[in-house]
């Protein structure tokens, strides 16, 4: 009976703020004179200028279409940054669990560094870094003549695809094709016989075979649009801006401490007699690894994995703070400030970060639940 | 920044609903005025070396305070980026806007503003470092530019380079501090402001001569103060106060003299102005009688602020040009105290 009045009474607590909330908006909005709507997203031209733009966009387009170029922003950080963090991630946990006192030593003070600094400090940092440390474009420094680094950002060959080249993209196909089939064999084979295929090797020489016989075969139909300094900056190639490749290493730097101790946990909640029973069995090192202790640490690392996965996604709104131009910027900023609709631009950058990070996880529950099937 | 945007949007949500009307009892009764103004700006708000907030727009907010107030001290102030300036105004957390401003149709009419003037006359130049040899803006080809974000330059620059059909590279900042320190380390090649600010820019590098600012002036940018919409007596408060830093100049009434002035003259205008002869309507602004005197005495007229913030003997070394009164040539005319 208690307990039911208690629930009653949050629940009526939850409603009345929630009312008393929206009844103020309404009541303000009414004060100001200002009405709520989303129609400026399209009726109005956004008017400035987006230095990173994935997909076409010039300043007569509308706020949506800059939205859109500030999501795709925001979501090209979420996805490098998280795939660097991971890689880096599992090295630095695999390095904390050495024997060797140095290495892990090393680890050990790398995780301490990333994970006990504000994660702004650390954006602050590396952009300071990228432009004040990285040379003018006049004075670029280059490696070969190919990639140059300057404090406009790093700026690498752009390859131009000729036609040609579906005919190498044919034969990598034709190459992994046969990787299967390699594979299908050696796992009957091992069944039935017990013998071991060197089929990876195997399947990898076939591919690099395929493929750079069908490239010179083709003529080589790939070349490269190399960067080169035409008048204030560097003109071709690929640029990575100063603002994204600061945004995106401070991120994975800063998450990767996090995640280098979320792997060694997983590998250390695997009991010690697994790993030597397995020897015992007489399974390689390698196979320890990827069949005994991984399956079983992964069950342990995906969870928290998947909330550093979010943490960093959302991190990434700190963009504003070096000028990268993400969905907080375009849409929770200039859009925001130009057209004066505080609340709609608001409510629509909350509601894209929410729905990112449901796609995240429901994407790392699925993967989860695929990992569970392995536990006998 | 960003945290802002959301407290203002739930201030907007939180906050029992505003009175609307009221704005100077608000003032009164908490004793002070929440004026909004830059987060750095040589000459026009900027701290000195007290910590005390100094500058050209700063002195219209100690301006207001001393009219309604009677004490020019008694202002606080609120640094806003140019990105939350209107939020910070819509939702009430500041009384007056005093931040380089530019007047235009859309914040005028969209935004729930109301202008109260112009106390400024600027437009929108370009400064490059010297060594790069460049002599006009068309040259600025494939450049990466530097531009405030949440400004009417921010506009200007993208329409001026497609009218143009020049390429370039914006570089967002949010504040004119954080500007000059990507500019200096070369993260850009121009700076992009109004021209006041690139002077107050340029003023504060460690080598002014080493940038030059261009020649095209590709906008009018209007400059000003500006109140929430919808309190009329309180933004006919604030359009008098810059009128009467305006007219006193006009009239030769200085801080320096007011006190005598306000004794009688012989000018029936300047004895209105003061408080001296019956002004109509003054009662319905509120104020009190000799509120003109408290601003030219506490603060000085318009002359007064130019030269002690912006003018020949500061190192912004700004002429007056267009900011200069009707009859020398330039833009300022006080509508009469009638």
């Amino acid at each position: 009976m208690r307990d039911l009045a208690i629930q009653v009474l949050v629940v009526v607590a939850v409603f009345a703020s929630g009312a008393w909330l929206i009844g103020n908006v309404i009541a303000n909005f009414a004060a100001l004179d200002k009405t709520f709507g989303f129609s400026f997203l399209w009726r109005l031209p956004a008017n400035y200028d987006i230095n990173q733009t994935l997909i076409d966009y010039s300043n007569t387009d509308t706020h949506l279409r800059a939205a859109v170029v500030g999501l795709l922003n925001t979501l090209l950080v979420a996805v490098i940054g998280i795939v660097l963090a991971t890689i880096l991630g599992i090295v630095v946990g695999v390095m904390r669990l050495s024997g060797n006192w140095l290495v892990s030593r090393i680890a050990a003070v790398y995780v301490e560094f990333t994970r006990n600094t504000p994660v702004l400090l650390l954006i602050l940092l590396w952009h300071g870094i990228v432009i004040n440390a990285f040379p003018h474009p006049r004075q670029a420094a280059d490696i070969g003549g190919l990639v140059f680094f300057t404090n406009r950002g790093i700026l690498v060959p752009r390859p131009i695809f000729e036609p040609g080249f579906w005919i190498v993209v044919a034969a990598i196909g034709i190459g992994l094709a046969a990787v299967l089939l390699l594979r299908r064999r050696a796992v009957r084979r091992r069944e039935t016989t017990g013998r071991e295929t060197r089929w990876v090797l195997a399947g990898t020489l076939i591919v690099v075979a395929l493929s750079t016989v069908a490239f010179f075969a083709a003529g080589m139909p790939v070349s490269f649009d190399v960067p080169e300094l035409r008048g204030f900056n560097f003109g071709g190639g690929i640029a990575l801006l100063p603002e994204f490749a600061a945004l995106t290493w401070a991120l994975a730097f800063y998450t990767s401490g996090f995640i280098a101790e979320i792997v060694r946990g997983g590998i250390n909640a695997v009991d010690r007699g697994q790993t030597e029973a397995a020897r015992a069995l007489g399974l390689s090192e390698g196979r320890v690894l990827r069949l005994v202790v991984l399956p079983q640490a992964l069950r342990v690392i995906i969870p928290p994995l998947t909330s550093e996965y979010l943490n960093l996604t959302k991190n990434s709104s700190l963009a504003i703070a070096i000028g990268y131009m993400d969905l907080v910027a375009t849409l929770g900023g200039i859009t925001l400030n130009q057209t004066g609709r505080e609340m709609e631009a608001m409510i629509l950058v909350m509601l894209i970060y929410l729905l990112i990070s449901l796609a995240i996880s429901l994407f790392m529950n699925w993967y989860n639940r695929r990992v569970r099937l392995v536990e006998r | 920044m960003y945290a802002r945007s959301i407290a203002a949007a739930a201030i907007l949500a939180a906050l029992p609903v505003l009175a609307s009307a009221g704005t100077l009892d608000d003032v009164r009764k908490r004793g002070s005025l929440n004026c909004g103004i830059n987060t750095g700006l040589a000459g026009f708000a900027a701290p000195d070396d007290k910590g005390v907030w100094q500058g050209f727009d700063v002195d219209f907010c100690r301006a207001v305070a001393a009219a309604v107030l009677g004490d020019a001290s008694r202002v606080k102030y609120t640094n806003l980026t140019a990105k939350i300036r209107f939020t910070a105004l819509r939702s009430g957390e500041i009384d007056l806007l005093s931040r380089n401003t530019t007047w235009t149709f859309s914040r005028d009419a969209d935004l729930q503003t109301t202008f109260l003037g112009v106390n400024y006359y600027d437009g929108q130049g370009f400064m490059v470092p010297a060594k790069l040899g460049v002599k006009s803006a068309k040259q600025l080809g494939g450049a990466s530019i530097c531009i405030q974000t949440g400004t009417t330059t921010e506009l200007n620059l993208a329409e001026y380079f497609r009218l143009n059909k020049i390429k370039y590279e914006p570089v967002p900042v949010e504040t004119a501090t954080e500007a000059r320190s990507v500019y200096l380390a070369g993260r850009c090649d121009v700076y992009t402001t109004d021209a006041s600010g690139l002077a107050a820019t340029r003023a504060s590098t460690d080598a002014p001569a080493d940038h030059v600012i261009l020649p095209e002036i590709i906008s009018k940018e209007p400059l000003g103060p500006l109140v929430r919409q919808g309190d009329d007596q309180w933004a006919d408060i604030g359009r008098w106060v810059l009128n009467a830093l305006i007219a006193a100049e006009e009239m030769g009434v200085t801080s320096a003299n007011v006190a005598e002035m306000a004794k009688g003259t012989k000018n029936p205008e300047i004895n209105r102005l003061l408080g001296k002869e019956e002004l109509q309507g003054r009662a319905s602004l509120g104020l009190a009688p000799d509120w003109a005197v408290k601003v030219i005495s506490q603060v000085g007229n318009y002359g007064e602020i130019f030269a002690k913030h912006l003018g020949k003997n500061t190192p912004l070394a700004i002429e007056r040009g267009l900011n200069a009164q009707w009859r020398d040539g330039g833009l300022l005319y006080a509508p009469p105290f009638r």
